[in-house]
């Protein structure tokens, strides 16, 4: 398989994992809680591997969902206690990031990890971490690791599908249905700290928060139901991971930088369209309005 | 046996009560309206007979028998500001979710559940709207959106909190006709109202809630001037009109 390969591969599946994640968070207005989440991984990923003393993705994985999964259960206990969400998000997401990027300052020369890296990520160097099994070459880590998130994140979206759309539309309806909300809100925040990590390899913290929240924005635009929402973000996801790659090939930038222009831009020409068909069938009805009032 | 029973229960948010040591017995087949002033705890009252929020003291059943045996036997209506209305679906799934204790995973929900869940919109003349997105219903047609969402959940005790809240007059009129249906039908409905002039005409018996049961029983024998004052503590001015009904100025 060719490098260019591997590179639209893994930024295709991050856009896809990203994207259909991403849309739960939006229904559920946690938007900010992904920036949250993104941003304390790197405490996970830093004491799995200081704990572990290796690299390897699967230490980084549950590292990071441990890790993740307590920001979620710091930033409840502190709203539960009347501090607002957004407040508790903040004081939550910078004192676990602080709290990582000391222990990267002072294991600095045992650990090798790079802020630079973790903020902005590089699918460019993907391909060459690959995964061995039996001296056999399988292909990128990271294209394994997104593939298996993917896999974990939709067959548990299919199969609690409806209580994860009740919870979302209606959490008190939802209690007396007998669905465990707090359990799907766990869950939720589980599948998005296991997405976070697997992503941020590629494209880093900070660029992953682009991945999650526009798609879903974009795609809540132009449909109607929650899973053609999901669909529908899931391939804008993935067309701007292949856009993207292209930009980067022909502007020779960073490929996760045009992944996420790419996004943007997408939204903006969404958006706009969608502006102008309201503004184009308000005036036409006001025309067709008119000529009917107009004595024949 | 009543439909419900709770015995001094009480509810506090932080360190706030709520809910004082109420104690009260609601018989089946009957229209029960929950009145009082705001912040007097009715829909936490709602609230706790769902086991949604944490009981400090007390005990609720249902039916005779606890919550976790019989939570299946009650059907809810929010307030329909409680829910975000620009969520994206559509009026036939909302009452589908109604639904939910009927179906089950993994499979599609089944054509007879969908005919139920039409003939739910009809009985509140929302069926032409069944592929309507939700953000594009008036506050009335929320309402009876939710409304048809409880009729799906076909349980013998229903919960209602303030149904009539921003409603035009027509939907207010569809909507006590269907629950006095649901009554006709054998069911108790127990509604969170807000309008002191209509208690009269829609409830068979009425709570009056202030923090805890001030009067409870018969509308006509405990829905009085004295009672009214003593619960909304003298905030109100009522007076009595020609046929010796409270009716109120201002409140």
């Amino acid at each position: 398989m060719s490098y260019e390969f591997w590179i639209i591969l893994t930024g295709v599946l991050v856009g896809v994992t990203c994207g259909t994640i991403g849309c739960l968070l939006i229904i559920r207005k946690m938007a900010m809680l992904s920036d949250g989440i993104s941003h304390t991984v790197l405490l996970g990923i830093v004491l799995a591997y200081l704990i572990s003393d290796s690299l390897s993705s699967v230490y980084m994985l549950i590292g990071a969902l441990i890790v993740g999964m307590l920001t979620s259960v710091f930033v409840q206990y502190f709203s539960n206690r009347g501090i607002h969400t957004d407040a508790s998000i903040g004081i939550v997401f910078t004192s676990l990031f602080a709290l990582g990027v000391f222990l990267v300052s002072v294991f600095a020369n045992q650990v090798h990890l790079d802020i630079d890296h973790v903020l902005m990520g590089e699918i460019t160097f993907v391909p060459w971490n690959t995964f061995t099994l039996l001296g056999m070459d399988l292909g990128p880590q990271a294209v394994w690791m997104l593939g298996f998130v993917l896999i974990v994140n939709t067959l548990t979206i299919i199969y609690y599908y409806q209580p994860i759309k009740i919870s979302s539309f209606d959490p008190t309806l939802a209690t007396a249905l007998g669905i465990n909300v707090i359990f799907i809100h766990y869950l939720l925040m589980g599948m998005l700290s296991l997405s976070i990590v697997a992503s941020f390899e590629s494209v880093g913290s900070i660029l992953v928060v682009t991945m999650l929240i526009v798609p879903g924005a974009t795609a809540y635009l132009i449909t109607r139901r929650l899973s053609s929402m999901m669909l529908m973000s899931a391939l804008i996801g993935g067309i701007s991971a292949i856009l993207g790659y292209y930009i980067a090939y022909l502007f020779d930038v960073s490929i996760a930088g045009s992944m996420s222009s790419a996004l943007g831009l997408i939204f903006i020409i969404v958006f706009a369209t969608k502006l102008l068909t309201q503004k184009y069938t308000r005036y036409a009805y006001k025309k067709f309005a008119l000529n009917k009032n107009q004595p024949n | 046996m009543n439909a419900l029973e709770m015995k001094g229960v009480s509810v506090a948010y932080q360190k706030e009560m709520v809910l004082k040591d109420v104690t009260v017995d609601i018989p089946k087949g009957k229209l029960v309206g929950i009145i009082g002033p705001n912040g007097a705890g009715k829909s936490t009252m709602i609230k706790s007979i769902l086991n949604i929020v944490p009981r400090v003291a007390g005990s609720i059943d249902i039916l005779g028998e606890s919550y976790e045996v019989n939570r299946n036997k009650i059907g809810y209506v929010p307030q329909k500001e409680e829910v975000d209305w620009d969520f994206p679906t559509d009026v036939l799934d909302v009452v589908m979710m109604g639904r939910y204790r009927h179906q089950k995973k993994w499979r599609k929900a089944s054509s007879e559940d969908r005919d139920i869940a039409m003939d739910c919109l009809k009985k509140v003349s929302m069926d032409t709207f069944a592929k309507r997105q939700i953000n594009q219903l008036s506050g009335g047609q929320q309402q009876r959106v939710f409304l048809a969402r409880a009729l799906a959940q076909d349980s013998p005790i229903y919960l209602m909190d303030e149904p009539f809240t921003g409603v035009d007059a027509a939907t207010e009129k569809a909507i006590i006709k269907l629950l006095s249906s649901m009554k006709a039908e054998g069911k108790t409905v127990i509604v969170v109202h807000h309008d002191l002039q209509t208690v009269q005409e829609y409830f068979d018996s009425v709570i009056l809630l202030n923090q805890t049961v001030q009067f409870s029983g018969p509308t006509s024998e405990v829905f009085t001037l004295d009672n009214i004052q003593q619960t909304y503590g003298g905030a109100l001015q009522v007076f009595q009109n020609e046929d010796n009904q409270p009716s109120v100025i201002q409140s």
